[in-house]
């Protein structure tokens, strides 16, 4: 099958302002955008930059704007795309050059909420008991691959330089709810100084932009919930 | 050009490479670590099914019994000393795995959750499978390396994302540091260091269809090489028998784990022909040999070259608690729920045996065999200790990572007090500005995609699953070819920033070097042992080849040299599944 790119292409500092460049291309119906973008830049045009490592889903390196909505480029069959597709860099970071951003933000934001476990007693000979019940508490929170496409949607973040955004407060989530973690206090301390969790106002793009299918917005409440009981 | 100066120096951020990173930062040393991709996307990361560690939490296990299995499962190749120092720290380094925050899943009364792999099982082989795969879900490799990336940023490791290495700076006297370009500044940066450990992974990117990233070129190694230095087994290449057909991604062997049939066209459950006591679950070498043979010989799904992964009969509640992601990859790239219909699957390119010659403390080999390369270190899959000789046993390697990475920043940590900054060698750096340069400034006369693609059809083709001379012999030729199609590179008026190019240019290279090392290799081991197998010399001889290959370049000529396995406990003996 025949397919149309419209694809921007951006060098900061050599081009005036972002440009759309199409491509033609013929495409397998078992490919997904990936696939699509690795040929146009082997066979039409090396200058192309992206990113990718896994190729599947799991590294989340190719999150990118692909027909107004993120996701991952690795992930996105063509034979479920129309036949033009338009393809920019996520939205509400800085363009580095083309589909590469500058992630520099999240990853700060990360870092800023200490996503580490954080445990005082020390270790036992052998493992740290949690139960099975307690273990479930972090489904839908580790799972989390850093792609910033939730991040990215935000209109908050758009707006407020000190919002944390979705993808550090899903991950704060997570080491809130671990049973092992004995930091709740200074974690709750921290949240609760912050204006961040008070800023989001569930627009919920986030929801929609996972392309793991978490629920930042859901993390986001739980933290609420947590921060009001002692 | 910018000049970094740290104590200790890390290429990699996989688990391999973080695990040595938070020891050596513990210990209150001066880390940092450079990966051509930030930490959580590198390649550990889409390691699925488990970690091996002879808990017990399932069943009663030992790390005597992880230690035969070890030693039969690699056909006798690896090193029983190495083998069972690491079957014994394993099990520690489960628990310090937990403890520093790793979310596995867990048994009812709380501890480590097991489950079953292919090639272990209690009592020396001669009892049932023991669960021993430590697991969170299928996503072992996702929460080991955010656990260790997390922690790293607590004890202030450095980072230095997507900057690529291009160079080791090596002297007599030793290593001093690296040469590294880096992707969004585009230039050149000079990281000198007191030791420098390479962990960079391995080389299934060799291979047309593989389950590694994009990024697993084996730039560790192909730099070793360059340098002079060893590699060692090099012709041992894993391929999983499982693959998602036709685009290769893994379908974890914790599917076969949980009950999953192979079945052929016929509707026949064929492993009963190949491993009837082990059926399914016998080692990946055999399983991957079993599927080629029942494709050759007309049985594949629909003429097609798979077989069906059949999970059917396993209970939804299983299927989405214990395989979730395997299950959203097969409906997300297939459109098959695998709860519904089988899964169609191939062998795929998956793992490096071979690698950097390395003691148990992880220091380089200069020989290959006894004396240490001062300064340079390796760990994880770019080093070859060697815990999996021929053959690998599944959920081993993220657990040698562990094992070794955590030994080399510990060794490293004591090392480093009273170990020298060595001068900076500034013709070798001159040198390796000139090749960038080079190949930055020529204007282009062929593609770097195209001479990749060719070698990696032709890898597949003559020098993957089964093998023999002639073909091996035609891949030599061809080889050569390619080397000199590459003469030809040139990527005039790319870009500075972000030139994707300049980073394939510089692992194509490496990837034809090593390209040559497997292969010659494979033609000089005229036996089948593990994942070489020689249709010209079936069985396995332990007269003339129980020894470890190395293989050396010096001015793109290659040199064989050969090294005795190390025997400690069990003898030689025929695998039987
Ligand atoms: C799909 C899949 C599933 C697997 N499942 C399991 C499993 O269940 N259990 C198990 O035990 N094993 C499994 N494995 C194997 C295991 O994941 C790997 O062997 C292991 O993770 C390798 O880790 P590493 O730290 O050695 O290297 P990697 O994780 O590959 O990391 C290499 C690092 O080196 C860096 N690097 C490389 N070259 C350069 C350069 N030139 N300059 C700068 N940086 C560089 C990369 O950026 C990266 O950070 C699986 C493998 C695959 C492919
Ligand atoms: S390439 Fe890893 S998520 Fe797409």
């Amino acid at each position: 099958m025949e397919k149309r790119f419209f694809i921007q292409r951006f060098f900061p500092g050599k081009d005036k302002r972002p440009y759309w460049q199409e491509y033609v291309l013929h495409c397998d119906s078992t490919w997904v955008v990936l696939d699509a973008l690795e040929a146009i830049r082997s066979k039409q045009d090396p200058s192309l930059a992206y990113r990718r490592v896994c190729r599947h889903g799991i590294c989340g390196s190719c999150a990118m704007n692909i027909n107004g909505l993120n996701r991952l480029a690795c992930e996105t069959r063509l034979a479920d795309l129309p036949s033009k597709i338009r393809i920019k860099p996520l939205p509400g970071f800085p363009v580095i050059r083309d589909l590469v951003v500058d992630l520099t933000q999240v990853y700060q934001n990360i870092e800023a909420i200490k996503p580490y476990l954080i445990t005082k007693t020390p270790p036992p000979a052998k493992e740290r008991l949690q139960s099975p019940l307690e273990r479930k508490k972090l489904d839908g929170l580790y799972e989390c691959i850093f792609c910033g496409a939730c991040t990215s949607a935000c209109p908050t973040f758009w707006a407020s330089k000190h919002f944390l955004g979705p993808t550090a407060l899903l991950q704060a989530c997570r080491f809130v709810m671990d049973s092992r973690d004995e930091a709740k206090q200074e974690r709750k301390k921290f949240l609760k100084q912050h204006p961040s969790l008070w800023q989001c106002h569930a627009i919920l793009n986030c929801v929609e932009a996972c392309p793991k299918g978490l629920n930042p917005f859901e993390a986001i409440v739980l933290l609420r919930k947590s921060l009001l009981k002692p | 050009m910018i000049t970094h100066k740290h104590d200790i120096i890390i290429v990699g951020a996989g688990i391999a490479g973080l695990a040595a990173a938070f020891e050596a930062a513990q210990a209150g040393h001066d880390v940092a670590v450079i990966s051509k991709v930030f930490p959580t996307r590198s390649h550990s990361i889409a390691a699925q099914g488990g970690t091996a560690a002879a808990l017990g939490n399932m069943e009663p296990d030992s790390w005597e019994w992880h230690f035969y299995d070890t030693v039969k499962g690699s056909d006798f190749l690896g090193d029983q000393d190495a083998q069972a120092l690491f079957c014994q720290e394993a099990i520690d380094t489960a628990y310090f795995l937990e403890h520093i925050g790793v979310p596995f899943s867990r048994t009812e009364d709380g501890r480590i959750l097991q489950r079953c792999f292919g090639g272990h099982y209690s009592k020396f082989g001669q009892g049932p499978p023991v669960r021993r795969a430590c697991l969170a879900a299928d996503r072992i490799g996702q929460v080991m390396l955010h656990t260790l990336f997390g922690q790293c940023l607590r004890y202030k490791v450095n980072f230095y994302n997507e900057f690529i290495v291009t160079h080791l700076l090596i002297h007599d006297e030793g290593c001093c540091g690296v040469m590294a370009w880096e992707l969004v500044g585009g230039e050149t940066h000079i990281f000198h260091a007191r030791l420098t450990l390479l962990a960079t992974g391995g080389y299934a990117r060799l291979f047309k269809v593989s389950t590694n990233s994009a990024i697993n070129t084996g730039d560790g190694m192909g730099m070793v090489l360059r340098a002079g230095l060893p590699l060692e087994d090099m012709e041992f290449v894993q391929f999983h028998p499982t693959g998602l057909y036709p685009w290769g991604f893994l379908i974890s062997e914790g599917v076969r784990g949980e009950g999953g049939y192979l079945i052929n066209a016929d509707g026949e459950r064929f492993m009963k022909r190949y491993a009837p006591a082990k059926m399914e679950l016998a080692p990946r070498d055999v399983v991957c040999r079993a599927i080629q043979s029942e494709i050759k010989a007309g049985r594949g799904i629909e003429g097609k070259p798979c077989v069906h992964l059949d999970i059917t009969h396993l209970s939804e509640k299983t299927i989405k608690e214990r395989l979730p992601q395997i299950r959203e990859m097969a409906i997300k790239f297939a459109g098959i729920d695998p709860k519904k219909r089988p899964i169609p699957v191939a062998p795929t390119a998956h793992y490096s045996m071979g690698g950097i010659p390395v003691n148990v403390d992880c220091e380089v080999l200069a020989d290959g065999k006894k004396t240490v390369m001062p300064g340079l270190f390796a760990a994880g899959e770019c080093a070859c200790v060697s815990i999996h000789g021929a053959n690998r046993l599944g959920t081993n390697s993220t657990m040698e990572c562990a094992v070794f990475g955590r030994r080399a920043g510990k060794h490293m940590a004591k090392l480093a007090k009273r170990t020298s900054f060595l001068p900076l060698p500034e013709r070798q750096i001159k040198a390796g500005c000139e090749e960038i340069k080079a190949l930055l400034n020529h204007p282009a006369r062929t593609s770097v995609a195209e001479i990749r693609e060719s070698l990696q059809e032709s890898m597949t083709r003559n020098c993957g699953i089964l093998r023999e001379k002639r073909q091996l012999e035609q891949q030599l030729d061809f080889l050569r070819t390619l080397k000199r199609a590459y003469q030809k590179i040139g990527l005039k008026g790319l870009p500075s920033s972000y030139n994707l190019a300049l980073q394939e240019a510089i692992e194509l290279k490496h990837m034809l070097n090593l390209g040559e090392a497997i292969v010659r290799g494979a033609l000089a081991r005229t036996e089948s042992r593990g994942a070489h197998c020689r249709t010209d010399f079936p069985k396995r001889d332990d007269k003339n080849w129980l020894k470890h290959t190395l293989i050396f370049m010096k001015e793109r000529e290659y040199r064989l040299d050969y090294k005795p396995v190390i025997i400690t406990k069990f003898q030689p003996e025929e695998r039987r599944f």
